[in-house]
């Protein structure tokens, strides 16, 4: 890194985990988008590789794309030039046309994979309430081991913070990935959505705005809020979980599956955030570290009716032909946020870490 | 539906959807905070945080 660019660009650089996140992460550091050569994606400059052929080598070499560190750290950092949460990426990469094909062709495997992955059951009939029945079917709760009870019940006070990092990943930037829905939504699954969107967002109380409680949670136990202050820490399941909710919201040909990830997401939030408060409060912390949880016992227990009956069952009804992606994207949603807890579950019930090592550059 | 006009929706196997500006009032006659424009309201008395539901009706089923 030239010193020029240390100057303008102070930027938390990241560790690169493969050679995909390694030419991704150099090329937004150091090429200039404007450049016309940069532009062209044959003539990548400063003599690397071309990004699209060591994405090629990178996704035929990988054992799976939701857990490959490399190709999902390069993925989030695509989807991060669109979302501007990493204010070191110049915004003029959002649109560059090598960045969007290497993306393009991440977004084509990874799909494919959750699509042969997640096991999608009968479509139910064109009928909001059919639909909502058949996802409240589908997030059912299911007794046995889970993370929340981990928490709720045995987390020590590392542990808790452990866990809180790999959530803020997503939860600082809480409701994000769903609102690229938003435009492409009409009637009653539109109003749905922007219904809950709206409560995500504070519902005109910036302090109220989730991101912003959990912000004061992680402060309250003694982390750092600003976003993606520990994406350095934070392994391929924890990325892919959010690399699935920022592919299917911000691609319009996946509608049904982010509609259906929203209403999964919210449809199995409550009684986990239930517990999630014990284990706050068990281990001797107040409301002001417990409100996040707190927050979505409440509220989750809202937005699931709304998401299952009127933006999925709305969406279903009006649209049937995307029933059956509504039902992809739920069945991702839990498949992917399972992946996750039982990855920090078993690590916790090992004595282990759930984050990768302080440092772990390749 | 009129700004002012209270909907409420029975949600099937779950709570009252209430939009609009109502008060509730708790058992000692007071009234309580309403937490956001939309409420749940539990009515399978499984609630931990009554009067609004906490999603504990899926367990009692």
């Amino acid at each position: 890194m030239t010193a020029i660019h240390e100057r303008v660009r102070p930027a938390r650089r990241g560790i690169a985990r493969g050679p995909l996140s390694a030419a991704v992460m150099q090329k937004l550091q150091l090429d200039d988008p404007r450049d016309a050569r940069a532009a062209d994606g044959a003539a990548a400059s400063r003599g690397s590789d071309d990004l699209a052929a060591i994405a090629g080598d990178a996704l035929a070499a990988s054992d799976g794309v939701a857990i490959d560190d490399d190709i999902q750290l390069a993925l989030f950092l695509l989807y991060a030039c669109a979302y501007g949460s990493l204010d070191w990426i110049d915004p003029e990469w959002e649109w560059h046309p090598e960045l969007l094909a290497v993306r393009r062709m991440i977004e084509r495997a990874f799909e494919r994979e959750l699509r042969r992955d997640v096991v999608v059951g009968e479509a139910p009939p064109a009928d909001a309430e059919a639909v909502a029945a058949a996802l409240f079917d589908l997030t059912a709760p299911t007794p046995g081991p889970s993370l929340a009870r981990y928490v709720a019940k045995r987390a020590t006070l590392e542990q808790l913070r452990e866990f809180v990092i790999q959530r803020s990943i997503y939860t600082l930037r809480e409701a994000d990935p769903h609102s690229w829905a938003i435009p492409r939504l009409t009637g009653r699954a539109k109003v749905a959505l922007v219904e809950i969107q709206s409560d995500e967002y504070g519902g005109g109380r910036p302090e109220r705005m989730h991101a912003e409680i959990f912000a004061r949670t992680m402060r309250g136990l003694g982390l750092d809020a600003r976003y993606g202050g520990y994406l350095d820490r934070v392994p391929a399941v924890t990325l892919a979980s959010q690399n699935a909710m920022s592919m299917f919201g911000i691609n319009r040909s996946l509608i049904g599956a982010i509609v259906g990830h929203l209403a999964a997401f919210e449809m199995t939030s409550s009684l986990p955030n239930r517990m999630y408060a014990e284990g706050v409060r068990r281990l001797g912390f107040g409301d002001d570290v417990a409100d996040y949880f707190d927050e979505h016992v409440e509220a989750d227990a809202v937005h699931e009716q709304i998401a299952a009956r009127d933006l999925a069952g709305g969406l279903g009804e009006a649209r049937p032909e995307l029933i059956p992606d509504i039902f992809f994207g739920a069945a991702a949603c839990l498949m992917l946020d399972d992946r996750a807890a039982d990855h920090i579950r078993g690590a916790f019930e090992a004595g282990e870490s759930s984050l990768r090592p302080e440092g772990d550059d390749v | 539906m009129s700004e002012r006009e209270v909907q409420i929706t029975a949600c099937a196997d779950g709570p009252l959807l209430v939009r609009g500006a109502v008060q509730v009032i708790g058992e000692d006659g007071q009234p309580i905070d309403n937490p956001r424009r939309t409420v749940a309201l539990c009515r399978c008395g499984a609630s931990a945080i009554k009067p609004w539901c906490d999603g504990t009706h899926k367990l009692i089923h």
